[in-house]
């Protein structure tokens, strides 16, 4: 037995495992993704990728009240999509132990926004901790479940892209099956409809316990065993202290090793005493965490004194040399720059990607395309520029229907949706049902290349396996958009590689009134590679070919 | 105040692998009895835009992050990325690089003195002709071969490379690795020694 480099994925499934976790689930999103991989490989839990946020969220919430812990995973914007079942699962509580793990992506380096998640903490009333380095992922995620018994209570564990994907040594892991020191729960559901039916009489009589429970982790935090002071050799008064958390910690640590600090790990809600009596044994308080002024805030809220958004940035990933600026530091300069500009270097499509071809025909018939979230985002980039508008998952559908109702005629016929199939699964499919619903028109483009991509290939409800690669059923859209009602001539499935079938599917479509769905087919390459790997490829590109010959454009469903 | 921490930056372009590189140099530094920490950024999966991975290692690191200034060595997989990357170069930095460029989408030319550049920024400096490794080293365990000879300005020992090597090299492949790790190792001891004869 020795220490390991774990990434902090690699940690928080680790420390799930070691919590004796019964379900794993949540959707792939950079940074999050690899916890839920790395927990797969557990035989002892059950893993499996969600359709979306909301829907893993609240499998995590039944399998908590039927007695087994559950982790739920997903990156920051997919708190949003979770955020109804969220806001209320706060007023349910837990039986078994539940954590919800938000990998934040400060930089925004595979990102639309830079959300602090620590707001959704706040704003649903529910403790949050928030590791610093790998061994501290696996030690909160355990701290997270105990917490989440403890105050009946789901709990947030806030990753950042940082403390994600870093690779930091891990203590030893004692062989053998996890062992959890606590009782484990019976398991079964056990009626309580006071506190698992949020009628409004019974919401109202947990609205008040929710706050007690707050009050109570407020004063649990002044002793809780993930908060520390470290406090310099010097005696008495302390010159600087600094109040930090998270990955800015070990950027602290770095450049400033003589402070005095408060390094917050419940940084929701957080400990006032504590916070207090550290200001006071300091000259000068510096409050260092990324993003926005959250410990800021409440701090002066206390009419504590002290120097955050004023010294750092509240915009981007910090590192160790912008905290040593804010510190009032000299950070080291560069020394060696190229004497001419390095031409920048940025990412695209792959090379031989089979939806190249979409969108620079997208791009040569002038058409208003609504993009979507995954790789095809890439399409907005040189050489396509074939991309006008990117929201969030699911709204190339939806948002081009809107465009549609107020578009001038010359417009109308040119707008197109474009998403892949992961994303259509996610959330595309009620944007369909939308259109259908309200009688719009519109041409809909699902780019299916077999796997959810831009993460890292993860099956998908549409791609015929699960988490772990077992086969699983899929979606067959021509049956789907039977069910939706979209007469035949409407649909259409095309071979990604025929560029002329594609063009004359869009042509074609184009003209035609009512709701349009484009399918074009076309297997990523990378998917590809690790397919053939698995011996899996010659069956998959036979039944998808079979898939192709079945739906010519315009055909008759019968 | 903290004790000197090594930082090694490797750089590369999306596609290239360096993440086996990366962790097999920090897994070298844990076998040593280093603490260790290494950091890199996955996801757009990096597809054709420049990767990067920091390795740092030490009697304690903090940071998991080099600033600008302090690598001590930079290892490129492709010569305009070390030059993307030499404000990461402490002073006294050395550096290794693959000398095969690869252009980025959308430009057509490459400035044609990057060797020349990057001799002018480098001083202790290993360049690798993918010519002069092309035969002996299969293409699968390339950037092994260049870690072998980045390995000359790192302070680690052999034992602990050939342990990290046999941890983490894919199933059957520890040997084909090994190899080429002393290929690069070899050519770079070469071309330290002639520099220094030079000198």
């Amino acid at each position: 037995m020795r220490t390991r480099l774990l990434s902090g994925n690699e940690a928080v499934a680790l420390g799930a495992w070691e919590a004796g976790v019964a379900v794993g689930c949540g959707y792939p999103g950079t940074p999050s993704t690899e916890i839920l991989e790395a927990l797969s490989r557990r035989p002892e839990v059950y893993t499996e990728w969600s359709v979306n946020e909301k829907v893993a969220l609240e499998v995590g919430v039944g399998a908590s009240l039927a007695g087994g812990r559950a982790l739920v995973t997903m990156k920051h914007v997919g708190v949003n999509v979770a955020a109804d079942p969220l806001f209320t699962a706060s007023y349910l509580g837990v039986r078994a132990g539940l954590v919800v793990v938000t990998a934040d992506d400060p930089e925004m380096h595979s990102s639309q926004n830079e959300q602090d998640n620590r707001h959704y903490a706040i704003a649903a009333k529910l403790p949050m901790l928030e590791p610093s380095d790998s061994q501290e992922a696996r030690e909160f995620t355990r701290l997270a479940f105990e917490l989440s018994e403890a105050y009946d209570t789901p709990v947030f564990l806030r990753m950042t892209t940082r403390t994600s994907h870093s690779k930091s040594l891990v203590a030893p892991v004692p062989p053998g099956a996890p062992q959890p020191t606590e009782q484990p729960l019976a398991r079964g559901f056990v009626r309580n409809p006071g506190k698992y039916v949020m009628i409004p009489g019974n919401a109202r009589r947990r609205r008040r316990i929710v706050e007690d429970r707050m009050a109570a982790l407020a004063e649990a935090a002044e002793n809780h065993p993930a908060n520390r002071i470290e406090l310099t050799a010097e005696a008495g008064r302390a010159s600087v202290g600094i109040i930090t958390s998270g990955i800015p910690y070990s950027y602290v640590k770095e450049v400033a090793p003589e402070a005095a600090v408060l390094k917050l790990g419940l940084v929701h809600p957080l400990p006032r005493r504590m916070i207090e009596q550290f200001a006071a044994s300091v000259e000068t308080l510096y409050v260092v965490e990324e993003l926005d002024p959250v410990i800021e805030t409440q701090l002066r809220a206390w009419g504590i004194d002290c120097l955050g958004k004023d010294a750092f940035p509240a915009i981007g990933e910090f590192t160790p040399a912008i905290v040593a600026a804010g510190l009032g530091g000299t950070p080291a300069h560069p020394t060696k720059q190229a004497g001419f500009p390095v031409p920048a270097r940025r990412p695209g499509l792959c090379a031989g990607c089979p939806h190249d071809h979409v969108f620079a025909e997208l791009r040569r018939k002038q058409m208003i395309v609504a993009g979507d979230i995954g790789c095809y985002s890439l399409g907005v980039l040189p050489p396509y520029d074939a991309m006008d508008t990117l929201l969030d998952m699911g709204a190339s559908l939806t948002m081009a229907q809107g465009m549609d109702v107020v578009a001038p005629p010359e417009q109308r016929g040119r707008i197109a949706a474009v998403i892949g199939d992961s994303t259509f699964a996610h959330s595309g499919i009620t944007g369909l049902l939308n259109a259908v619903w309200n009688g719009r028109d519109g041409l809909y483009i699902v780019l299916d290349n077999g796997t959810t991509a831009m993460t890292g290939m993860q099956p998908n409800p549409m791609s015929g396996e699960r988490l772990g690669r077992s086969d699983a059923p899929s979606v067959d859209y021509e049956l789907l958009a039977r069910a939706f009602g979209l007469p035949a001539a409407n649909f259409g499935m095309v071979d990604a590689y025929d560029t002329a079938a594609i063009s004359e599917a869009i042509d074609t479509l184009a003209d035609r009134p009512g709701v349009r769905l484009l399918v074009v087919m076309g297997l990523c390459l990378i998917e590809s590679t690790k397919l053939k790997k698995l011996d899996k490829l010659a069956g998959k590109k036979a039944a998808r070919r079979q898939l192709l010959a079945l739906h010519p454009i315009g055909a008759s469903h019968e | 105040m903290n004790e000197p921490v090594f930082n090694v930056l490797m750089v590369g372009v999306g596609g290239q692998g360096i993440v086996l590189a990366s962790d097999i140099l920090a897994e070298a530094a844990a076998l040593a009895g280093h603490d260790v920490k290494k950091s890199e950024i996955h996801g757009m999966s990096r597809r054709g835009g420049p990767v990067f991975s920091h390795v740092r290692f030490g009697p304690r690191v903090h940071s998991a992050v080099i600033d600008q200034g302090r690598a001590d060595v930079i290892l490129a997989l492709e010569p305009m990325e070390l030059l993307r990357w030499a404000p990461w170069a402490a002073p006294e930095a050395a550096a290794c690089y693959l000398a095969t460029p690869i252009l980025p989408v959308g430009v057509d030319e490459y400035p044609d003195d990057l060797d020349a550049e990057i001799a002018r920024l480098f001083d202790r400096l290993v360049r690798v002709e993918l010519a002069s490794i092309r035969r002996s080293v299969p293409m699968k365990v390339r950037n092994t071969a260049l870690l072998g000879a980045a390995s000359v300005f790192v302070p680690l020992g052999m034992d602990s490379f050939a342990e990290a090597l046999r941890a983490l090299s894919p199933r059957g492949t520890y040997e084909a690795n090994q190899a080429a790790f002393d290929v690069g190792r070899g050519l770079a001891t070469r071309q330290v020694e002639e520099l220094a004869h030079v000198e």
